[in-house]
């Protein structure tokens, strides 16, 4: 876009926020320069960097002082980041925060933020600490869609694959929030077809993500916790058992950090106590171990442990 | 940075408070700061330089000077503070902050606390998207004390540590390199002078630590991964492992980088992943149980048979 655009927003920004009172479309289009003389065409590129300095997030208000016409202004208060003083050790994380988006949709907003609060007089390093680095993917294709939605309260649809289900469904949902757990995002938020709150994996999510209502329409319920509606009911544990099992002299060591009672049997093998949950949970977990580990009670996790080695067999 | 008009825009209402916030700026120095060339940040300023308003009389808000390479800022008035924190912004910083103010056992948590608050103060009402993304990281970094420790001292480590693919305790003297958060775990990066190479070693994994009184020396031209090019990186060792999945199996292609993902039908998909470790292959398929199938290489179909075979006749 042209250096011209650049002057007139320029322009127009200084114009508005040196005047205290609300200045009419005319009186702007007579103090900034490289306005059009047509009224008409006037106006269509005024309507246009309107929108422009809005998506600066540049606060313009409408008003009118007295009984003048209605015209524009930015106030100052709304307009300036307010003072904000960091110690040397919280101006060092700050360079840390800057990189985590690297590779991501996110990237641009923390190199923007990083720039404001430098024009405010902090000096972060943008290349963080040389000993602390970290960084968050954010690569799933409906991510910089729904991050959006979420931010704007809008309502959204799309085709989503269920876990064990081939066909993907369509989806229409009341975006929450967005979480990450181990590199995988979620968005929790309220179902409309199945009236219920729901979790989505954003890996599953096939194809274009759709705005389905206005800005604003999403109600976030008061106090909900995304996270813990996101993993608390992925994760519900069963009640806890205590199993039985034989491990292998030197072998297992994956679950001795877990068992308790080690007791020598032979030259081969130990017993021990293990604490677990859902059968079917913990026989995938204990299979790894291969012939290094025997489940000897109870019955269920037993067979529980047959049937998954058997299915590897399958 | 790109260069569309709003970008350039932006740049151009920062620029003068950065000047005012330094009273004296060079050319070079501020264009470093805002990633662009000399040339460029000179067109910005004769921008800001040429600004004048022409009605009701004409008059000229800004008073800088580029003269001789130097910025100097006399009169700003409206423009000499930056624009506030959008919500995009706000939630770049935030939320990362937040993550990394969970890690326990970091030594920077307090200043990341008190970053947070006060960014938070200064986002106001941008700072309500921030509230609604987040990132867990996992929370067992017990080694994460020590870890820091050596690193400010630059001192040895010796680790006690799981490797879960061999299902074996090892022990190491480790160089400390660095630390990295990437999506939610948390490792030390180090020259392991076991394996007389880098290494990255997963801070859960690491079941003791201590600090050696021996000065870290990690040889010099040794240094990290990138970052940007993703922590796991092929090496020609490689397998080549192909595994069938289930529909209850997918969840392997979500977790682990796969070279390929073909769809079979009835949610059914055939993978390629690479694997530095055969063992952990084989873990792995004892793992999914029927949710899948070793395909290839033939020599790891037959290791993971046996390996089950082996277990359940201990059942029998």
């Amino acid at each position: 876009m042209s250096r011209r655009k650049t002057d007139r927003l320029l322009h127009l920004v200084v114009c508005l926020l040196a005047t205290r009172r609300y200045l009419s479309a005319e009186q702007i289009r007579r103090a900034v320069p490289g306005y059009p003389d047509s009224p008409e065409a006037f106006k269509r590129m005024f309507e246009r960097d309107k929108d422009e300095l809005r998506e600066l997030g540049i606060p313009l208000e409408l008003g009118s002082d007295e009984d003048d016409e209605v015209g524009y202004r930015i106030p100052p208060h709304a307009y300036e980041l307010p003072d904000v003083h960091l110690t040397p050790d919280e101006v060092a994380v700050l360079g840390l925060a800057a990189r985590v988006w690297q590779q991501t949709s996110m990237a641009e907003a923390a190199s923007g933020a990083l720039f404001k609060l430098r024009a405010a007089g902090i000096d972060a390093d943008p290349a963080g600490s040389p000993v602390l680095q970290s960084r968050v993917a954010a690569d799933d294709p409906a991510f910089q869609a729904l991050y959006e939605a979420v931010r704007d309260g809008r309502p959204v649809a799309f085709d989503y694959v269920k876990m064990g289900h081939p066909e993907a469904q369509r989806r229409l949902v009341e975006p929450w929030g967005l979480t990450s757990r181990r590199g995988r995002w979620y968005l929790v938020g309220f179902d409309r077809v199945r009236e219920a709150t729901r979790v989505f994996r954003l890996s599953r999510i096939a194809g274009a993500v759709a705005g389905v209502g206005p800005d604003g329409s999403v109600r976030v319920p008061e106090g909900v916790d995304i996270r813990a509606v996101a993993f608390d009911f992925a994760e519900r544990p069963a009640e806890r058992r205590t199993a039985r099992v034989r491990l292998r002299r030197g072998g297992a060591q994956g679950v001795r950090r877990f068992a308790s009672a080690v007791v020598p049997v032979d030259e081969e093998w130990e017993e021990a106590d293990l604490s677990v949950w859902d059968a079917e949970w913990t026989a995938s977990s204990l299979a790894r171990f291969a012939d290094d580990l025997v489940v000897l009670d109870p019955p269920d996790l037993r067979d529980a442990v047959i049937r998954h080695l058997k299915g590897v067999l399958s | 940075m790109t260069t569309t008009s709003s970008d350039r825009l932006s740049r151009l209402l920062a620029l003068v408070p950065y000047v005012v916030a330094r009273d004296t700026v060079s050319v070079a120095e501020a264009a470093e700061a805002f990633g662009v060339t000399e040339r460029q940040l000179r067109d910005d300023l004769s921008l800001l330089w040429c600004l004048e308003l022409r009605s009701p009389d004409p008059y000229c808000p800004i008073d800088i000077s580029y003269e001789g390479g130097d910025i100097t800022v006399a009169e700003a008035e409206s423009i000499s503070r930056p624009l506030r924190l959008g919500a995009d912004e706000a939630a770049a910083l935030l939320v990362a902050l937040r993550m990394l103010a969970e890690l326990p056992g970091a030594a920077e948590r307090d200043a990341l606390a008190r970053l947070v608050a006060k960014l938070e103060a200064a986002a106001g009402e941008a700072a309500a998207a921030a509230r609604q993304v987040s990132v867990e990281v996992d929370g067992r970094t017990g080694a994460l004390g020590q870890v820091q420790e050596a690193l400010r001292s630059g001192r040895r480590l010796h680790l006690r540590y799981y490797v879960a693919g061999r299902d074996e305790y090892t022990e190491r003297e480790v160089d400390p390199m660095r630390v990295l958060v990437v999506d939610g775990r948390t490792y030390l990066e180090g020259w392991c002078r076991r394996a007389e190479a880098v290494r990255l070693f997963r801070m859960d994994q690491i079941s003791a630590v201590s600090v050696l009184e021996v000065a870290a020396r990690v040889p010099d031209g040794v240094r990290g991964r990138d970052l940007d090019a993703g922590l796991f990186q092929a090496s020609a060792g490689d397998v080549r492992v192909t595994f069938e999945l289930t529909a209850a199996g997918r969840w392997v292609s979500d977790h682990y980088p796969c070279e390929s993902v073909e769809e079979l039908g009835e949610g059914r998909s055939r993978v390629v992943l690479r694997a530095s470790d055969p063992r952990w292959v084989r873990s792995l398929a004892l793992r999914l149980g029927e949710q899948a199938r070793v395909v290839a290489p033939p020599e790891l179909v037959a290791a993971v048979r046996g390996d089950a075979e082996r277990a359940l006749a201990l059942y029998a």
